[in-house]
């Protein structure tokens, strides 16, 4: 019962609330129903997050441990765990008062440094990295082997064109006006209609969805079913 | 304008500018309708309904709307309210007629089809099975779809014993896959080769998570790789990585501006709905294909309300048509 009845209903009452509570003006108990249950998600994620850190430990160490290939970087990243964490919530009245900058998260501390130093300037390289994994995406996306992929091809290079200043040049060098022809039937035409449609359908699903676990019927989520 | 004595009143509209559904004017307590409509000269105006005599001006409604104590129901959303009700009645209709035996037509998604298929190919190759419940919180729910796939994917890595990864950037998201997991694994009978591991937190940044899970991929190059949820800049990054280890990849995401990248670079890519529909159509039980059936037909309602949107538009009859749909 624990484990499927008292979830289901938990599940019905929130979903339930959630849906009543959009109906009802913020403000009134109802209508506040649903920032009250964002609140506790927060809640419940918080302390969550001693899982995720135990989880993670508990993955490396054990690599470390045995010496498994690459257990080197297991060790990096255990340091760089708890040298993020720990003088962070590190209470700063606690250290000698000519190192209390140091800890928190405020301006100057270490998290501060190691934030600002490492970890954007790591996050950044990753998604600059993007741009060579778009390269090789759309060379096989755009290779001309069926009349689609031309078509794929051929759109896609005028789209592109357009996009760059010289390229809306170039473009109005040829008669009739091309950049509009785009902008109106490809752009806000052909492509906008495609991508609205597959938002329809994926809101439906997700309502359908929704109203599934609500009413108990998908219980997949648990594993159940 | 000035204060003169109307049995109905055409005030100006704009759309920064709203007034509530009825309205009770002092200090003579006259009870007015409000409707949305033209004026005379076609312009979007509030159009006050009285059965006495309107005495007011324009400025002095406004200063009594907005006196005025708001409804704690929200009339405005009624709209709303009677597409959830159409909604749900179509769902457990149809799941009532599943349920009772009728036969339901589903057509196929290959990229659930294969899904077996790369398992078991997996398995064949002696390498793991990677799945990716998406980067977002177990709120959004892409997440919760992907998680409820991850369960009928364990069942077969357990039925065939193959190594499964599942990495996840939330805890919340950690603690539910786990759970799923290890219900599969127990439901095939094989609660001993379920390992806590086999799902495990990997970072909370979007890019520490993407670095780690394509190193994981390149060094250990499992031999098919799901990517089932949300997913944002990093898909790319995961798909052509995964597309370079030589995986088997089928993705699948409700995120419009996600999916080109995944149909690139993955062998099969479901789309928008398709990845909602997924636990139901993989369950093959009648009474969750019953809720798509359902969403099938609000979808048909929907079409023809397009259709019948886009001809009064088309004729310069459109504003009180659509703006039956507006939601505020």
């Amino acid at each position: 019962m624990l484990k499927t009845t008292v979830p289901v209903a938990v599940a019905f009452i929130a979903g339930l609330a959630l849906v009543i509570s959009f109906f009802f003006r913020e403000g009134t108990f109802i209508g506040d129903i649903s920032q009250e249950l964002t609140v506790w998600l927060t809640i419940v994620g918080g302390f969550t997050l001693l899982l995720g850190v135990v989880s993670i430990t508990r993955v490396n160490w054990s690599a470390v441990r045995s010496r498994r290939e690459g257990w080197g970087y297991r060790v990096l990243t255990l340091i760089s765990i708890f040298a993020m964490a720990i003088p962070a919530v590190w209470p700063a009245k606690w250290a000698p008062e000519s190192w209390a900058s140091l800890f928190g998260r405020g301006s100057g501390s270490i998290y501060d440094w190691l934030f600002l130093n490492l970890d954007s300037p790591m996050m950044a390289t990753m998604f600059a990295t993007l741009a060579f994994y778009i390269a090789s995406a759309a060379y096989r996306a755009f290779r001309a082997r069926t009349a689609e992929s031309t078509i794929l091809l051929l759109t896609a290079t005028v789209v592109m064109l357009w996009r760059v200043p010289m390229g809306e040049a170039f473009l109005n060098l040829f008669p009739g006006d091309i950049p509009n022809f785009l902008n109106t039937y490809i752009m806000n035409g052909a492509n906008l209609a495609v991508q609205r449609g597959i938002i329809i359908g994926a809101a439906l699903g997700a309502a359908s969805m929704s109203l599934r676990i609500i009413l108990g019927i998908e219980r997949t989520y648990m594993g159940k079913g | 304008m000035d204060s003169r004595a109307y049995r109905h009143l055409d005030m100006p509209r704009t759309p920064d500018l709203d007034l509530p559904k009825t309205l009770t004017l002092r200090p003579q307590r006259v009870y007015c309708r409000v409707i949305k409509s033209i004026d005379k000269l076609k312009r979007p105006a509030f159009r006050l309904l009285s059965t006495g005599l309107i005495v007011f001006s324009y400025s002095s409604v406004w200063a009594q709307a907005e006196q005025a104590a708001p409804s704690v129901f929200r009339f405005d959303r009624i709209n709303a309210m009677v597409l959830v009700l159409i909604f749900s009645s179509a769902v457990l209709l149809y799941t009532r007629w599943a349920r009772q035996g009728k036969t339901l037509f589903l057509r196929k998604i290959p990229g659930l089809e294969a899904v077996e298929e790369a398992v078991g190919r997996a398995t064949e190759m002696g390498r793991p099975v990677l799945f990716i419940p998406g980067i977002s919180e177990l709120d959004e729910i892409e997440t919760i779809a992907g998680i409820s796939i991850l369960g009928r994917v364990a069942r077969i890595t357990a039925q065939y014993e193959t190594p499964l990864m599942v990495p996840v950037r939330y805890p919340l998201v950690l603690a539910a896959g786990q759970e799923v997991v290890e219900q599969a694994y127990i439901e095939q009978g094989k609660k001993d080769a379920f390992d806590k591991d086999m799902v495990r937190y990997v970072a909370g940044e979007q890019f520490a998570f993407t670095a780690n899970v394509n190193g994981y991929m390149m060094r250990e190059r499992p031999a098919t790789n799901i990517y089932m949820g949300a997913f944002f800049a990093e898909s790319l990054l995961l798909a052509e990585t995964g597309n370079a280890a030589g995986s088997i990849q089928i993705a699948g995401t409700a995120r419009p501006e996600q999916l080109p990248f995944f149909i690139a670079a993955c062998d099969y890519t479901l789309m928008g709905e398709e990845l909602y529909a997924a636990s139901a159509y993989l369950s093959k039980e009648p009474i969750m294909l019953g809720g798509l059936k359902g969403q099938d037909f609000v979808k048909m309602l929907i079409a023809i309300m397009i259709i019948i949107g886009v001809i009064l538009v088309t004729f310069g009859y459109g504003d009180f048509f659509t703006g039956w749909f507006k939601v505020v």
